[in-house]
């Protein structure tokens, strides 16, 4: 659906973005991941033919964006990082004029803007002016406005920036939902949100893209050597750390052992095994046949988190 | 073409949600008004004392109040140009919203003649009130109207220049006031362009009183429909739009 070969951006002092190659197919959500300022913006501006890119080309749904830029433009909906509205008009008028200007009318126009309008949860701030509206509504009308002529491909630059909680769930699951009908690329600093929403993930930083890959395969690439988490707990008081531990070390297969935590009648061990060994069986049986509670045992999975620092080398990202 | 509708439209209507427009008509009809007050106190006082001292000197409504008032019609709207189109684009620009028109499968070209002509029915509307002073005159006297419709037209076609150009500057910035005040240097200096012809007959100075938008205006107040007046002006909108376009399109090269 989207491919982008070796597109190159460079502004007067700096390289924006730098030969970055990636396709996205049909149906697919796509995390576009990187810290502020990686290239994210700019990469997307691209796609929409905001921006041309200095060297490379992309295309969209078929469609090279330097030579069919219309053609492009008419599948592509677009959420900028602020939603460009117009704060002198209604909700619905707007969605009016921009459905107009993606080239709809009449009574599909009409049935375009109550559809979008009920999709988005907007439909009870129809008639209010666009300027008078909570950030989260804003960001509503702004995805509204995206998707009025229904496009094929969807752009989303941070969706969810400066959202509450509570909004940040729903536009999270909006965008789920709309998955499946569009292929979207959306981009965001916040890590739990790609774990969430996206199926693939692209990493970016400085311009350059390093990474491509499945949540799953990331997640999984990270984790070199499985960690597991281990409390145990004894029926009176808590259990002696020490023996706990060497009882554990003494189970092949496991190279480390750490007490992290304790609870008030359970600890919390940290145990590393070697790569390969399956020695989730063998601590169960070991805690029980002690004489022991196993009240949890789970796999520390390395979130996204820690894969993105490694590979971005950057000061931690917001999350 | 429809296109260029959409966008208009959406100008006009963000002009009249906004006190914009009716500022503009108001200080507008305000001073026009007080223009033409004073040319007709001067015309009914000129025509008593012609009466008194017995001459019968002809007066004429078309020569005594409607050419210099079309040429003060004029001169007041170049201040006002300025505050119509200083936020064309510099308004899009700063609030973002530029992202929406520039990514909708719209040309370059509908967005900017949109624009500039929601701006020229804006100027239009203030020169409907000028219009209800002349009325006036048609109400109590026998003034030509011909004169005066070439008048009108003479005033669009100055303003359409002015506010081409003043829709290139607005493109060039997300200042609003930086835009404005570019805007209105470059009208008043569009203007006072002709001074040089008063004191000096060399060539430079004949070019540069050729490029003074006033110079031109000169022979619509008259009533005279000038070939080479209409072209001067309909260049300078072409000019002003053509310069509008290469700004845009190079938006998408430096942004």
């Amino acid at each position: 659906m989207i491919i982008v070969k070796d597109v190159t951006k460079r502004y007067a002092r700096a390289v924006a973005v730098d030969h970055i190659s990636f396709s996205v197919a049909k149906g697919q959500i796509v995390g576009f991941l990187g810290p502020n300022g990686a290239g994210k913006t700019t990469t997307m501006r691209i796609l929409t033919c905001f921006l041309s890119p200095s060297a490379g080309t992309a295309s969209v749904a078929g469609f090279d964006i330097l030579e069919q830029p219309f053609e492009v433009k008419k599948r592509i909906g677009y959420l900028p990082e602020t939603p460009p509205l117009y704060p002198e008009m209604e909700t619905a008028e707007y969605l009016r004029f921009v459905g107009k200007l993606k080239g709809l009318s009449g009574a599909d126009l009409e049935k375009r803007v109550n559809y979008v309008c009920e999709r988005c949860f907007v439909a009870d701030v129809r008639n209010k002016l666009l300027g008078k509206l909570s950030k989260g509504y804003r960001q509503r009308v702004g995805l509204a406005q995206a998707i009025i002529h229904n496009p094929d491909v969807l752009i989303l630059d941070e969706p969810t920036a400066g959202l509450d909680p509570k909004q940040i769930n729903e536009t999270r699951d909006l965008i789920k939902g709309l998955a499946g009908d569009h292929t979207i690329i959306l981009s965001t600093h916040i890590l739990p949100e790609v774990e969430q929403t996206c199926e693939q993930v692209l990493i970016i930083n400085k311009g350059k893209l390093v990474a491509t890959d499945s949540v799953r395969n990331l997640q999984a690439r990270a984790r070199d050597a499985e960690t597991l988490l281990l409390e145990v707990a004894a029926r009176e008081g808590q259990p002696d750390p020490l023996l706990v531990q060497q009882k554990l070390e003494g189970i092949p297969g496991v190279s480390r052992v750490l007490c992290t935590d304790s609870k008030d009648s359970g600890l919390i061990f940290e145990v590393q095994s070697q790569k390969g060994q399956l020695v989730r069986g063998d601590l169960a049986r070991a805690v029980v046949a002690s004489g022991w509670d196993l009240c949890e045992l789970r796999p520390a999975a390395r979130s996204l988190e820690e894969i993105f620092l490694q590979l971005t080398g950057s000061e931690a990202p917001q999350s | 073409m429809r296109n260029i509708w959409t966008i208009c439209s959406k100008e006009l209507r963000s002009y009249f949600v906004s006190p914009i427009a009716y500022l503009l008509l108001t200080m507008f009809a305000l001073i026009f008004g007080f223009f033409f007050w004073n040319a007709l106190g001067y015309f009914v006082i000129a025509g008593l004392e012609m009466q008194l001292r017995g001459q019968n000197f002809p007066m004429n409504v078309n020569e005594q109040i409607i050419r210099p008032l079309l040429s003060n019609a004029s001169v007041v709207g170049l201040f006002f140009i300025p505050m119509i189109t200083m936020r064309l684009f510099a308004e899009e620009k700063r609030s973002g919203t530029i992202e929406l028109l520039a990514t909708s499968p719209v040309c370059d070209i509908e967005i900017i003649v949109g624009k500039w002509l929601a701006a020229m029915i804006l100027y239009a509307c203030l020169l409907f009130f000028t219009a209800l002073n002349f009325a006036f005159l048609f109400l109590y006297g026998h003034p030509d109207w011909k004169p005066l419709a070439v008048g009108y037209l003479g005033l669009l076609l100055q303003a359409g220049t002015l506010l081409a150009l003043g829709t290139f500057i607005s493109t060039l910035t997300k200042n609003q006031i930086i835009a404005g005040a570019a805007t209105f240097g470059v009208c008043l200096l569009l203007w006072v362009l002709e001074w040089t012809s008063g004191y000096e007959s060399a060539t430079w100075a004949h070019v540069l009183a050729y490029l003074s938008v006033i110079t031109h205006f000169e022979s619509f107040a008259k009533g005279v429909i000038e070939l080479k007046d209409v072209i001067f002006y309909l260049s300078g909108i072409f000019l002003g739009l053509f310069f509008t376009a290469r700004s845009m399109e190079s938006m998408r090269w430096r942004s």
